[in-house]
């Protein structure tokens, strides 16, 4: 064994320095992408409040972003509220506070899971779907086209689709949570044979509306993330097709960490400042 | 004014400019100059072609006239402005002086024929109604050609030819003073290339004054079509003026080019819109 080193170091040494620089690389990579897509939010924000305004545009990517979301979102939802209230019910029947189970479920997806699944699965489908289709704009010379004909890309382009994140995030993230809660309840009361009243009153006991108003909250800026980080991919594709599969993939594994990490974050933000207001 | 070479001096009259370049650089890493000090006059009303091998900078060249690129040194005077004083909204208002026919057509996708080319009107011209911008639209597709009955599909629905036409018809929309073509029959089957080279030499002298400036490696259609030629190469212009003077030129280069050009067989006479 030794020998095998001895005989094989530098290889190994270099595939060493190879993982650990490709490790850096990619570190590195996701930071300047994050920074990038920063830029491009502040730049998009500010002409959504240039003329000419783009209502018609983000009805119609509100429609894509939310209305196509649904389906999923309640498939999901259902599931999520399902698993977890089992969970939680076990765990809690043997320590015999079962009674606990719709609050501690209310909470887990309201303060959790309801935005940061939202969120994971919209930046799949709707981010994906932009990080492509701006791509394919860019390679088939199409964002050129509206630059020659005096339009502003970006304004045209992605502005709308950060508005419409924004608005329909929450709204989905809602649907979340009322759906999941409706799983939950069908598991506890109707298969589980918990007491409906003890479950709802306990709920409406623990459950403050600053639980769900954070949920949604989370939901809004996972909505920019996902929003900003995929048209950026998207509008600066190079490199034809391979180039727009590239993008499309960063795009939406950029905005999945970026989920992930900002969600930690914003609970820890949150926590704070309603222990500051004293709210909670 | 003229079409001049590098050294600036006109080489053609003629009476006015739809396009000056004087003294225009660029660089993209600061070492390597894809445009050199290109001094150039392009006249208003005429047709005019640049032509050059692959690499010599005519469509960052292009992209200049359309102020996509802003030179590194150097002015862009586009109808008599130096696009890169104007303010954005200046800006913008001149791109509306200006068609561009891409060399994939780069129509919107999702769109159908009809709100491609009524897009541009859509965008600039909310003085109009929904029902007089599809009458404007139809009038320009049919100006190109392009049969009604189409007017419902989306570009993925169409031949390479089609596409060109509807391009070509929302270039048209706003009724530009300069019209524009990148490659305009690249990628192209012989046949239909003649049917494109046909329609830029109509669409030409249909839309009366207007400027058209073609960016080609094909040189049959240059030379049949073009008023003027401008040969670019290595980011500089090596020969401008009227087709006869390149027949005639010694220089080595062009001589070479239009050799390969025309693969040895005769080039064509100076006869626009003798192509049927």
């Amino acid at each position: 064994m030794i020998q095998v080193w001895k005989d094989n170091r530098e290889r190994i040494s270099a595939s060493i320095d190879d993982f650990f620089l490709g490790l850096a690389k990619s570190f590195e990579q996701f930071f300047v992408d994050c920074g990038k897509a920063c830029i491009f939010f502040f730049e998009g924000l500010k002409l959504v409040f240039t003329r000419p305004f783009r209502f018609e545009e983000i009805v119609r990517h509100m429609e894509f972003v939310g209305n196509k979301s649904v389906i999923i979102i309640v498939m999901t939802s259902t599931f999520t509220g399902l698993a977890l209230s089992y969970q939680i019910y076990l765990g809690f029947k043997l320590v015999n506070a079962v009674n606990l189970v719709g609050p501690t479920v209310g909470m887990g997806i309201t303060r959790e899971l309801g935005p940061v699944l939202t969120g994971l699965i919209v930046a799949a489908r709707a981010g994906g779907a932009m990080a492509a289709r701006l791509g394919t704009m860019r390679v088939n010379e199409q964002i050129d086209a509206l630059e020659v004909m005096g339009i502003d890309p970006k304004q045209y382009l992605v502005s709308p689709r950060m508005v419409a994140s924004i608005i329909t995030m929450p709204l989905l993230c809602a649907i979340f949570d009322f759906v999941a809660m409706m799983g939950a309840h069908f598991l506890c009361i109707t298969v589980l044979g918990l007491d409906q009243a003890i479950f709802w009153d306990k709920i409406q006991l623990w459950l403050k509306p600053g639980d769900i108003f954070q949920g949604l909250i989370k939901a809004g800026v996972f909505g920019v993330t996902f929003a900003a980080v995929c048209t950026n991919r998207g509008f600066n594709a190079t490199g034809g097709a391979k180039g727009v599969g590239e993008a499309t993939n960063q795009g939406v594994v950029n905005s999945m960490v970026l989920i992930i990490i900002l969600n930690f974050l914003m609970t820890s933000f949150i926590r704070f400042f309603y222990a500051v207001m004293g709210w909670g | 004014m003229g079409i001049g070479k590098p050294t600036g001096k006109p080489t053609v009259n003629a009476t006015e400019n739809a396009v000056a370049l004087r003294d225009l650089r660029k660089t993209f890493d600061g070492k390597d100059f894809i445009l050199n000090g290109i001094n150039l006059e392009i006249p208003a009303g005429k047709i005019t072609s640049i032509i050059g091998f692959s690499g010599t900078g005519k469509s960052v060249m292009m992209k200049h006239i359309l102020g996509l690129l802003k030179p590194t040194s150097g002015t862009v005077e586009v109808l008599g402005q130096d696009i890169w004083k104007m303010t954005m909204p200046e800006l913008i208002k001149m791109r509306t002086r200006i068609g561009m026919s891409f060399q994939y057509a780069a129509l919107f996708d999702d769109m159908t024929v009809m709100e491609n080319a009524a897009f541009p009107m859509k965008e600039h011209r909310p003085d109009l109604t929904l029902a007089q911008r599809e009458q404007i639209a139809e009038s320009k597709l049919l100006a190109v050609g392009m049969d009604p009955k189409h007017n419902n599909k989306l570009p993925g629905e169409l031949s390479g030819g089609m596409r060109k036409r509807v391009a070509l018809a929302r270039a048209l929309a706003l009724d530009p003073a300069i019209l524009l073509y990148d490659e305009p029959t690249t990628g192209l089957d012989p046949i239909l290339t003649e049917v494109v080279d046909d329609l830029i030499y109509e669409t030409h002298h249909k839309f009366a004054g207007s400027t058209s400036i073609v960016v080609s490696h094909d040189l049959f259609a240059a030379f049949r079509l073009s008023d003027y030629i401008v040969m670019l190469d290595k980011g500089v212009v090596l020969l401008a003026g009227k087709p006869e003077i390149f027949y005639e030129s010694k220089d080595e280069l062009v001589q070479r080019f239009l050799k390969k050009g025309f693969r040895n067989s005769p080039p064509p006479q100076h006869a626009p819109g003798s192509a049927t």
